[in-house]
């Protein structure tokens, strides 16, 4: 067939907008298997209504209880659970950040030799692919229960987020201003120091702080699976159906992530 | 950057001064303090005898889950789909509800700088604050445990991700495309259809695999309370200590992580 | 045709962007705007179809009080004033077609729109219009593929295929090369003569004005400075206007064609 591309061609013939996906066939193809995945993936699914009717009630409950929020009746709980989610993001977060700096640096292409690459690139992924709670289970097995599991989960779980964003950002640096102090003479750390830092600091102080608003959200549910926190006191509260309890603490974890997010967004205005 | 006489005709230079040096300091005290501090109550809730004993139970452990038990296949293709239908039906259902919600936060678009936007703003950090795994916990509270539940769960933590940064990308379109589209005679709906979501649609596609992908992570552990997916099997296995089955199942979930991974990196590729 | 009458803008920051300017322009007459940057030449033409509103004043298009309409009615009225922008404000995303069609939304429903089912009539005038800019075979290329010059004449597509009366021009040629601005400067003049359409032409660029317009109007500090014939524009007219400078080699010598170079 001819393109049309005269006047005449096109004038009094229907227009249509260029489809995104060119074949037909695929595009029904497409389609239809998206149709098939849904409706097969909504009718394997098991809702016994009546349970879920009968839950609506105790769903209002649960909303009706922000507005009378019970701190008190299981203040001690709430408190050392609160405490033990907080001391465990300080600490994983600082030792996971010490951490992820040389790992970061070592998985940049553009600054680090080849074996150390693929090993950090290695630590890495190995990382980034375990989900925390997984982890969480792992190492209480093995250290047991208690807040140093999951101390240690949120620090291996900030090293492969913060080095694998620290790697990229020094890979896409600005290579002119690297250059520059590199023809000074400078040794490596020197180079690093003058040359790579001032480059990634203001990007790295805003991860840093994204990844310390993730590890206390973390750390408020390691405790459902011994690993210290508040996400015991939480489990407990739901279980017994102190909806009061559970939404107090909600609150809490909601204003403490909000004064974080807060004090993230102050402290990455001042750096930069 | 403080320059200072050095007694004779020279002069003296320093990065820092003598004030802020000792504000630094002060700075750096306090938080090796704090740490030292944190440090000091986890480690006195440590039971250091397991820890010390850790490397022994480590091998122990990998001894008892290798080789992995392969039979144990036939019981988790159910799970998989399950696990695969709440990861794709909850995003699906987030997308739906994150889409007017990031309208009306976006400040360029909220009806209502004053009432609107700050009701958005709540429902976006308070559904982001709180993990999928307590949202499951309440839900299974209110509705039973089960895959219903599951995708209600990741539904609703999905909202608060997705609608902040669909927001961010309503704030950064053009005006001048909204503008011009105005000029015509557009009603509202026309300049939002032809205004503003053309230039947001990449930015939503990229962030719905994206999400999708975090999901499929979160929804391989909602098992472990009882929302349905592989995570049951891996409670279930694990409260037997039948380390072979877990360690089957630590394989799946890590090809599933990965061949999701794999999945959005193609379709964002595709996009961009 | 167009009739403004004491026209003030004083935006919330205090900056008093118009102060009372009163204009009229005639049907058919094309007429260029010229200023200092922030003498009030955008804000003078967005108040006209209120993508700026207006502080006080009276704004005419015909017999219709512009500045008093309700959403609706603005919206109608809004059709019968095409607007052409300085960096194009195409729809990146869309194809050229689209962008065209995007002229009419004022004249179809929402459904219409969204499916892409625009009216015959309206599908042959796109085609007709883009023939006419010399894109036919452009028609469904996306808009981000075109250059400059070919995405101005989209926009002006775009205006035009709303059937206006006036034409709103903001700085059409600041982001173009110098030939490629004479050519969009003709375009619209050539349409405006074809269609016997008004036109407010924006611009900074004193000898393009004069080499193509009828009648120049000078903005300075939100107030007009000086309103006549191109050929009346003096070194001393242009120190008024802008401030004072060497203005020589800006104005075109009589006898000078503006046609030559291009």
């Amino acid at each position: 067939m001819r393109k049309p591309d005269t006047l005449s061609d096109r004038i009094d013939r229907p227009w249509r907008k260029p489809p995104l996906i060119k074949s037909l066939w695929l595009r029904w193809a497409l389609a239809i298997g998206a149709a098939a995945y849904l409706a097969a993936a909504v009718f394997s699914i098991e809702v016994n209504w009546l349970r879920v009717y009968e839950g609506l009630d105790r769903g209002a409950e649960f909303i009706t209880s922000f507005a009378r929020l019970d701190f008190v009746s299981r203040a001690g709980d709430i408190w050392s659970g609160m405490l033990e989610s907080i001391i465990m993001t300080v600490t994983a977060s600082v030792v996971g950040i010490a951490i992820s700096i040389p790992i970061g640096l070592g998985a940049a292409s553009n600054i680090a030799p080849l074996p150390i690459y693929l090993i950090c690139r290695g630590v890495i992924a190995v990382s980034r692919a375990l989900q925390e709670i997984i982890v969480a289970i792992l190492l209480v097995a093995i250290f047991g229960f208690g807040p140093l599991a999951g101390f240690l989960t949120l620090s291996f779980a900030t090293i492969g987020f913060l080095s694998k964003l620290l790697a990229e950002d020094i890979e896409s640096m600005d290579k002119a201003q690297a250059e520059a102090i590199r023809a000074t003479g400078s040794k490596w750390l020197q180079w690093i120091n003058y040359g790579v830092q001032p480059q990634v600091i203001p990007r790295l102080v805003g991860l840093g702080m994204y990844r310390i608003d993730i590890n206390f959200r973390e750390s408020a549910v390691l405790g459902l699976v011994g690993a210290g926190g508040i996400g015991a006191t939480l489990n407990t509260a739901f279980d017994r159906y102190e909806f009061d309890t559970a939404a107090a603490i909600l609150v809490v974890i909601i204003g403490i992530v909000m004064a974080l997010e807060y004090l993230s967004g102050v402290i990455r205005a001042r750096v930069q | 950057m403080p320059v200072f006489p050095l007694g004779d005709d020279r002069l003296g230079w320093t990065r820092r001064t003598p004030v802020a040096r000792l504000v630094r300091w002060a700075g750096w005290l306090i938080g090796v303090a704090a740490f030292v501090w944190c440090w000091n109550r986890i480690s006195e809730v440590t039971t250091w005898f397991f820890v010390w004993d850790a490397p022994r139970i480590a091998q122990d452990i990998l001894a008892r889950a290798t080789p992995p038990r392969w039979s144990y296949m036939d019981h988790l293709w159910v799970p998989i789909w399950d696990t695969l239908n709440i990861a794709t039906l909850g995003t699906l259902i987030a997308l739906c509800l994150a889409v007017p919600v990031a309208f009306l936060a976006a400040r360029n678009t909220t009806p209502s700088r004053v009432f609107v936007r700050p009701v958005a703003l709540l429902i976006i950090v308070s559904t982001r604050s709180i993990n999928s795994l307590i949202w499951a916990l309440l839900l299974i509270a209110i509705i039973g445990p089960g895959v219903f539940a599951g995708i209600i769960a990741i539904a609703i933590r999905s909202i608060g991700f997705c609608a902040k940064l669909l927001y961010e990308a309503i704030e950064e379109i053009d005006p001048a495309q909204v503008e011009a589209i105005t000029a015509t005679g557009a009603s509202p709906l026309q300049v939002m259809s032809y205004g503003i979501v053309p230039q947001i649609l990449p930015a939503f596609a990229g962030i719905a695999v994206f999400r999708w992908d975090i999901n499929i992570r979160e929804s391989t552990v909602l098992g472990l309370v009882g929302a349905g997916g592989i995570g049951l099997q891996l409670s279930s296995s694990l409260n037997t200590l039948a380390w072979p089955q877990v360690s089957l199942i630590l394989i799946v979930i890590l090809l599933a992580v990965i061949i999701s991974e794999w999945v959005s990196a193609k379709i964002r590729g595709a996009i961009v | 045709m167009l009739k403004i009458e004491k026209l003030v803008k004083t935006y919330k920051t205090g900056d008093k962007a118009l102060k009372a300017v009163d204009m009229e322009v005639p049907r058919g007459q094309v007429v260029s705007l010229i200023g200092p940057s922030g003498a009030g030449k955008s804000t003078l033409i967005r108040c006209i179809n209120r993508l700026v509103e207006p502080t006080s004043g009276k704004v005419w298009l015909g017999d219709v009080e512009i500045s008093g309409l309700n959403a609706g009615a603005l919206r109608r009225e809004r059709r019968r004033m095409g607007m052409i922008f300085q960096e194009y404000a195409l729809i990146e995303r869309l194809t050229v077609m689209e962008n065209v069609l995007s002229g009419r939304l004022g004249y179809v429903g929402f459904w219409r729109s969204f499916l892409r089912r625009y009216p015959q009539s309206d599908v042959n005038e796109a085609f007709r219009l883009l023939d006419r800019v010399g894109l036919l075979e452009m028609a469904d290329k996306r808009a981000d593929e075109l250059s400059g010059g070919q995405r101005q004449r989209v926009g002006i597509c775009r205006a035009l295929i709303q059937n206006p009366a006036l034409l709103l021009v903001d700085e059409p040629t600041a982001s173009l090369d110098p030939k490629t601005s004479r050519q969009i400067m003709r375009l619209i003049t050539e349409l405006c003569a074809e269609r016997k359409l008004a036109a407010i032409v924006n611009i900074h660029d004193v000898a393009l004005a004069q080499m193509f317009v009828q009648r120049v109007i000078g903005l300075r500090f939100g107030a007009i400075e000086f309103d006549g014939l191109p050929t009346a524009l003096t070194p001393e007219v242009l120190t008024a206007i802008y401030g004072e400078e060497d203005w020589q080699a800006t104005i075109r010598k009589d006898g000078e064609s503006g046609e030559l170079s291009v």
